[in-house]
């Protein structure tokens, strides 16, 4: 556990709670969200946008979000 | 309607960097948060229910949200706010629009405001997002700031600057009235909807003070027509001096209002109370007034 609570994955990074990627969706289309945990961000390929997740809390803001690429580009995770 | 749906009033870029420049000595300043989210979470408290899973919209620090987790069964808590430094990591955290909200359908029993509303452009938008995140017969409660707030200082920037300058900008934000509330409440979908409104007098010994909470809260000016070129300091001086001789106490401190707005309701489900249908009635009113 980190100092604020929040899990910690073997890089040390902060994990997001499984519980509120259950719940989060893309604000933009509201459509399903991929996490991407070796990346750190959420995808939403519908909206063709990867959201930041820092210090383990997601940025869910429209002009916050990577635009990806192509269609086959964002299929990392 | 449709025109005033798509306007855009408030710079909402503006308002996340208000916030967060605010954040870091936002605990001088809370003292109007922390007072809302006691009387929110008291009214709370009236509701005989548990919420095991809550979203806390807004600063959670001082949201209501984090009062009603003792009393409430709330089992997860989900804060969320436009700006980063506003949410605690304490667990589940999310930087989101609140116009653009970011959750499934059906997520949460309870949805929590404190404050947070009243700096978004497209409110009906927002209020039906909430609507959808919450589970039938889940429950939405909130406080915004409403139009009467900083109704003196507003009244004497537009006579201050109509005197030094001969014109006036929008300098204090619109903001809701209480109707209006009702309304979009109805609107957005919401059962046995719920609208009031309560005053907190604030005193200052002047204006500038008044200022520098403002700023200290990150709740100043952040409406698009804004003037964006640097105010006369006279406009200030004289809004200043005409603050003190119009509203002054005999102490000589300035009262300020502000206008709480207090939203309520539920998100329809079957086992709510309904109204009757209209001529469903099976006893004749005329026998109960015993009409010969």
């Amino acid at each position: 556990m980190s100092e604020n609570g929040a899990p910690i994955d073997k890089r040390g990074a902060k994990m997001v709670d499984p519980k509120l990627l259950e719940i989060l969706v893309c604000p933009l289309t509201k459509g399903p969200l991929r996490y991407d945990a070796e990346a750190g961000e959420l995808i939403s390929d519908k909206a063709g946008l990867a959201y930041p997740i820092r210090d383990g809390i997601p940025i869910m803001l429209v002009d916050e979000g990577r635009r990806l690429e192509g269609a086959g580009e964002g299929g990392v995770g | 309607m449709t025109d005033a749906d798509t306007m855009i009033v408030f710079d909402r870029g503006l308002v996340r960097r208000r916030r967060e420049r605010a954040a870091a000595a936002f605990a001088g300043y809370r003292f109007l948060f922390d007072e809302v989210a006691e009387r929110l979470a008291e009214r709370l408290e009236m509701v005989r229910r548990a919420f095991p899973c809550a979203l806390d919209l807004g600063r959670h620090e001082t949201g209501a949200g984090r009062l009603a987790r003792a009393t409430k069964g709330v089992e997860v808590l989900v804060s969320c706010d436009l700006a980063p430094q506003a949410v605690t990591a304490g667990g589940m955290a999310v930087v989101a629009d609140e116009e653009y909200l970011p959750f499934a359908d059906a997520s949460f029993d309870l949805v929590v405001s404190t404050l947070g509303l009243h700096w978004v452009n497209d409110l009906p938008g927002a209020l039906i997002q909430i609507r959808r995140a919450l589970r039938p017969d889940g429950f939405f409660i909130a406080a915004m700031l409403g139009g009467e707030t900083l109704v003196e200082l507003r009244r004497c920037l537009v006579d201050a600057e109509l005197a030094v300058s001969g014109g006036v900008s929008p300098r204090v934000s619109p903001l809701a009235g209480l109707a209006d509330a009702g309304h979009l409440l109805r609107r957005a979908g919401f059962a046995l909807p719920v609208v009031d409104a309560e005053t907190v007098t604030v005193t200052y010994p002047d204006v500038f003070r008044l200022f520098a909470d403002l700023r200290g809260m990150g709740e100043t000016n952040a409406t698009w027509a804004r003037p964006r070129t640097p105010t006369k300091r006279a406009v200030f001086m004289e809004a200043a001096r005409r603050y003190a001789d119009v509203f002054a106490e005999p102490d000589g401190r300035l009262p300020v209002t502000f206008e709480i707005i207090h939203l309520a309701g539920w998100a329809p489900a079957p086992n709510q109370q309904q109204p009757l249908r209209p001529g469903s009635g099976q006893t004749p009113l005329a026998e109960i007034l015993a009409v010969p």
